[in-house]
């Protein structure tokens, strides 16, 4: 498991991969086999069609214009037959087209949607540690690059494939009736052409792949200079910024003038390469009928033919490329719809009970703040231990990465209402052990015990309930300020938000808002400050009412004031609860039942303020700040 | 439409490439319309010959013509491409060039109208699909237009009045694809807006998964995405089962002028009205008409689609930089010194409210000043007029003894370094950053600036040292180091005025003491200002302004403000009790 939550790279190959080329498809069939099979029938006879109504063409030069030309009186009924059956083809083509457009689009839609959900459905439920290892961007782009090229080759690629393979070869067969030596004519110089074609998109792909990599560079500059465009003006470095960019811009035009160039001249190049082959089979032709063992009608008909032969022939291979696209991109959209889920084999839950008139705990299934782990034993017996939060690290050992360890022989005992600080530079590993109470991640060796229950027994998303978290980084989601806080107990009460949010003092500001609590938050809370933000995580938590709490406090600066204003809400969130808080300020620390100092994945000094201080050890230079707090 | 012609001036010194691309085209194009008209001639000359007076020779003539017609168009058609690329590549480049350029003439308030990001997106995609409609309109605007009316001339040649049919059937292509294109693309936009809707679901969870996963958020969330997800299956489902209409509206056209050709036609062979040859010319002129119509209705839903981007590249290639340089420069600072005079300021001329509310403050060249005050009470716009980052609403700020309006706005800069609170350092090596403040900087200078800074001894302790590559945006170095490696930066400036807006509330308060003390020791003559949330930062300045709501509420000394300023106290003692 460890380390193999890495998702696959974001390069396009220039391969066609086959076994993600099939799982493609197989996403398409799940739940649209009568779309699909109409889609793929529906191509094929419209193809066909018309092919064959191509052929008409050849007996109204053939046949009804000569009948006009010598003035024969049946002439006009020929005619009208003709034209009936004919436009009968034409007909079928049409509606069958019509159709197929209509269920195709629900067709990929379909897709699509079932592709999104079963991406995003997974990915809920991933273990941290692929959160951890992969960036964001490259998770991002499979929702919305490869979604968009899959789309493309659903709607697209597909049924041009078909169509283009159904008429090729309906009108491969019809030419060898029409003349045989006239086709294998036509196959020759079309085999030339496209040998030509192909090695001209080989050299275009090489400077496609050189154009990406400067244009990455140029994008990666312009970001970081209009990230940077106000320091750019403080240091009066507008006119080095230009001229690097001048640079850079012109080594990126001259490999695009490459790359275009060579795509611009191959499609005149088919197009005419295709025209010239028209000509001469048309020379040829006409040497045919000189001989008299042709006719022009047959020529015509072979001429029509050969357009609508040779140009899909010629396209072949770019449409190679969107295949070779469409492949990679299906490959990463499955790769994520199929990472492992994070594996939850606790059976021990969280109930609410009543106690009988004995005092014995009685489950139920009413919402009454009285919380108990409901532990089923192997001989089949079941207890109840109310939730107190009491906490225990007995040393713990862990690495995210193999011989890289983290720490070491942690030892923690948080009775129940305790508030265990732990302090450390950057990197001493007290975030690591938050991550490990709650299970983001597992430990290596040791045992983390919940009101005397190894956690590894415990439910994780029942564990992970009782244990509130604050974070550094305030992430709130997009609805209402309500429904930001209702995060924390889904069927709270206005009243009991209204209380949250009082016990996090954050009341005052939310009624001050235009729609109050109902409030749409953009962006993730764009439209709040970062102090007004961590009220209403601290709110969040506070709804939820567990007895554990998470804190990582802030590092970033706030003014007094807010941080004041925070910390009050903070301190109220703590009363009567077991809190784990990675500590930045001086404050937070003075007041914890015991100080955790933490260097290099080890607890090195240990115990309340005072004694620390005494100890003159690596707490005293901290508080005095010899060291940095970050 | 004025604004897609003004853009068209980018094509700049490739104007000519840009001129020559659609002449070729078209040329391309006129060329490969002879071919139908020779094989018509030669179907003629085959049919109407007798058997006996047919020549191999004749035949092979016209063979000749064909094949001089058709190489003619291929190189035609290569050199529109060619051309093609290179006016289209040389018009993006001088269209980012010029919005990077107008981008860095900027002042801080037109750089707040933007955000970041939006600039980023005007500067890259923006810019190519506005590069994609340009390349779009050399090669085909003049060349499907130019076919389609020859083709509509050369048919009615041959019969005017069986190309009548195309009176009826362009208009009836036209009014379906307009329809078409009406219905559909209102679902489109709101299609798009719920797309970006989902990408910010993913965003937030995917960044805010760990509150997700205790709150064990997983199913609410997951219902969610897939609302959104079902919103954008309806519209997109809608819009483009319209928009697959299309392809039927094109086919029944030429279907029907197809059959009404044949039908028509072959009849006035019968009368002598039309030879063979000339019905193969209608049917090929026919299907040349109806496929540029289609290439005109692209081009011009592309110009559509990409009419938001050009809005908003235009936008910001017309935004007037707010500050610009004054007309004959001072060309000098003399000192330090500042001085405000009844300055006003407000971000926005509409806005009622002053950010800056009558602030009168002289300060001395070399004094060390601290500014107090809580968020959102303009400490950052009080020092940002110093430097000229903003213009005052009203009032004048002076350094040096003139007006900060009348220097040029370089010699200002250089002159009044800001270390700004939202810093940023830029990929490159530790030194790289650092010169930024001075670009002839010795190696010396730099660790010197780097040692008062208290850089150095981290810096020395990185493998690499000064040559330490730094990532983009700083990321492989801490907060308090990134700080210091900033007030290096602005040191390196040798300014006669150094500011350091809340620059060091990453940096622990020792090395907060050890940066101030060494500005005081080795930077003796240049005025300080340090803006603070620490006491501490502030309580050895020579003064000390306190600030709320725009307004100075107290100035003078640490010791003076004990005695004098409440708000001061309070400040002091919240922050102090916890020391004691």
């Amino acid at each position: 498991m460890r380390g193999n939550a890495k998702l696959s790279g974001t390069k396009t190959p220039q391969k066609i991969n086959f076994k993600s080329l099939i799982d493609t498809i197989k996403l398409m069939w799940k739940g649209n086999e009568i779309r699909t099979i109409l889609v793929l029938t529906f191509t094929l006879l419209s193809a066909l069609a018309g092919a064959i109504a191509m052929s008409f063409t050849q007996r109204l030069y053939d046949e009804v214009v000569p009948l006009f030309e010598s003035h024969d009186e049946n002439a006009m009924s020929a005619l009208i037959s003709l034209v009936t059956v004919w436009g009968s083809f034409l007909a079928v083509e049409l509606i069958l087209i019509v159709i197929r457009g209509q269920i195709i689009v629900k067709l990929g839609q379909n897709t699509l949607r079932k592709v999104r959900n079963a991406m995003f459905n997974n990915m809920e439920y991933l273990p941290i540690r692929f959160f951890d290892q992969n960036k964001y961007g490259d998770i991002m782009s499979r929702y919305t690059n490869d979604v968009d090229t899959l789309d493309n080759f659903i709607t697209q690629t597909i049924p041009n494939l078909i169509s283009v393979v159904t008429s090729v070869f309906a009108l491969f067969i019809m030419m060898l009736i029409n003349n045989w030596l006239l086709t294998i004519i036509t196959i020759v110089i079309l085999g030339l052409i496209m040998l030509l074609s192909t090695q001209l998109l080989k050299r275009s792909t090489k400077h496609f792949i050189l154009r990406q990599k400067l244009l990455g560079r140029l994008n990666g500059y312009v970001e970081e200079m209009m990230e940077g465009t106000r320091v750019v003006q403080v240091f009066n470095h507008q006119d080095t910024a230009m001229s690097e960019f001048e640079t850079i811009i012109e080594e990126y035009r001259q490999e695009e003038l490459k790359g275009n160039m060579i795509g611009n001249v191959i499609a005149p190049l088919n197009g005419n390469l295709i025209r010239i082959e028209y000509v001469i089979i048309t020379i040829i032709g006409a040497a045919f009928v000189l001989n008299g063992n042709y006719t022009i009608g047959l020529l015509i008909t072979f001429l029509t033919f050969l357009n609508n032969f040779a140009n899909p022939i010629a396209r072949f291979a770019q449409q190679l490329t969107s295949v070779a696209q469409a492949s990679a991109g299906s490959m990463r959209i499955i790769d994520l719809m199929t990472q492992e889920h994070e594996v939850d084999d606790g059976y021990v839950t969280l109930v609410n009970y009543n106690k009988d008139a004995n005092g014995n705990i009685i489950e139920t299934d009413e919402n009454n703040h009285n919380w108990a782990w409901k532990h089923p034993h192997e001989d089949g017996t079941l207890t109840y231990t109310p939730l107190c939060g009491e906490i225990v690290l007995k040393d713990v050992d862990f690495s995210y990465v193999k011989e890289k360890q983290i720490l070491y022989d942690i030892n923690i005992y948080a009775k129940p209402g305790q508030k265990i600080a732990l302090v450390g530079e950057t990197g001493a590993g007290k975030t690591t052990i938050t991550n490990l109470i709650n299970r983001f991640y597992d430990i290596e060796d040791g045992k983390i015990r919940y009101d005397g229950i190894n956690i590894n027994k415990i439910k994780k998303s029942d564990l992970r309930k009782s244990l509130g978290l604050v974070l550094q980084e305030t992430n709130l989601f997009t609805g209402t300020i309500k429904d930001n806080i209702k995060l924390g107990k889904e069927d709270a009460t206005d009243e009991e938000v209204i209380e949250a949010a009082k016990v996090a003092n954050a009341d005052s500001f939310i009624r001050m808002m235009p729609n109050g609590y109902d409030t749409i938050l953009v962006r993730a809370g764009e439209n709040l400050s970062q102090g007004q933000r961590q009220l209403i995580a601290i709110a969040r938590a506070a709804i939820a009412d567990f007895p554990v709490l998470i804190l990582d406090e802030a590092t970033s600066s706030i003014d007094t004031r807010t941080e004041q204003i925070v910390q009050k809400g903070m301190d109220k969130l703590m009363e009567n609860r077991t809190v784990f808080v990675i500590a930045h300020r001086l404050s937070t620390i003075q007041s914890a039942n015991a100080i955790m100092v933490m260097r290099h994945g080890r607890i090195i000094e240990r115990g309340e303020h005072k004694s620390l201080i005494e100890l003159k050890g690596m707490y005293y230079q901290l508080y005095t700040g010899k060291f940095e707090l970050e | 439409m004025k604004k897609i012609f003004s853009l068209y001036k980018y094509a700049g010194k490739y104007w000519i490439y840009a001129v020559l691309c659609p002449i070729f085209m078209v040329g391309e194009a006129v060329l490969e319309l002879q071919i139908p008209d020779q094989i018509g001639n030669l179907i003629n000359y085959l049919r109407y010959t007798s058997a006996e007076a047919l020549e191999l020779m004749e035949i092979l003539k016209y063979g000749l013509i064909l094949l001089g017609f058709s190489f003619a168009s291929l190189l035609s058609g290569m050199i529109g491409g060619i051309t093609a690329a290179i006016a289209s590549s040389g018009f993006a480049k001088n269209l980012k060039t010029d919005l990077f350029r107008k981008i860095e003439s900027f002042s801080f308030a037109n750089i707040d109208k933007y955000s970041t990001s939006s600039l980023i997106t005007r500067m890259t995609t923006d810019s190519n699909w506005i590069q994609l409609s340009f390349a779009m309109s050399i090669r085909m605007l003049f060349r499907s237009p130019a076919l389609f009316i020859y083709a509509i001339i050369k048919a009615s040649r041959v019969s005017g009045d069986l190309s009548m049919i195309f009176f009826i059937a362009v208009p009836f292509i036209l009014l379906g694809l307009i329809i078409i294109f009406l219905t559909a693309h209102p679902h489109f936009s709101k299609g798009i807006k719920k797309i970006d809707k989902l990408n910010e679901v993913v965003e937030e969870n995917v960044r805010g998964i760990r509150v997700v996963k205790s709150f064990t958020k997983e199913k609410a969330e997951i219902n969610k995405f897939e609302a959104v997800s079902k919103d954008i299956y309806k519209e997109f489902t809608f819009a483009q089962k319209i928009v697959n209409l299309n392809e039927p509206v094109m086919m029944i056209s030429m279907y029907t002028v197809l059959i009404f050709i044949a039908v028509i036609g072959s009849q006035m062979t019968g009368t002598g009205d039309l030879t063979s040859g000339e019905l193969y010319e209608l049917i090929t002129y026919s299907f040349q008409i109806l496929i540029n119509l289609m290439m005109m209705s692209m081009v011009f839903s592309l110009f559509i689609i990409s009419k938001p981007s050009r809005d908003r590249v235009y936008e910001v290639l017309h935004e007037k930089p707010t500050i610009t340089n004054p007309n004959d420069p001072i060309m000098e600072v003399k000192d330090g010194s500042i001085e405000f005079h009844n300055a006003y300021f407000k971000y926005n001329e509409s806005s009622e409210k002053y950010v800056l509310n009558n602030i009168n403050l002289k300060i001395n060249s070399g004094e060390t000043i601290g500014i107090l005050g809580t968020t959102g009470s303009s400490k950052t716009t009080l020092i940002s007029v110093i430097a000229r980052l903003y213009d005052l609403s009203s009032g004048t700020v002076k350094v040096g003894g003139y007006d900060v309006k009348e220097y040029d706005l370089k010699v200002l800069r250089d002159a009044v370094s800001v270390v700004l609170q939202k810093n940023v350092l830029f990929s490159g090596t530790i030194l790289d950053n650092l010169r930024w403040g001075n670009k002839d900087a010795t190696d010396t200078e730099c660790i010197e600036a780097s040692k008062i800074a208290q850089a150095d001894s981290f810096i020395e302790q990185f493998p690499d040292k000064y040559n330490t590559y730094i990532e983009q945006g700083g990321s492989n170095v801490s907060g308090g180091q990134k700080q210091r490696l900033c007030i290096a930066r602005a040191i390196l400036k040798n300014p006669k005025i150094l500011i350091l807006d809340d620059s060091m509330s990453a940096v622990d308060t020792k090395t907060d003491k050890l940066i101030r003390d060494g500005l005081k020791e080795y930077r003796k003559d240049i005025t300080k200002i340090i803006v603070a949330q620490r006491c501490a930062s502030v309580m050895d300045a020579d003064k000390i302004v306190i600030i709320d709501n725009g307004e100075i509420i107290g100035l003078g000394n640490h010791d003076n403000l004990m005695k004098t300023s409440k708000a001061y106290q309070e400040v002091y003692y919240s922050q102090n009790k916890e020391v004691k």
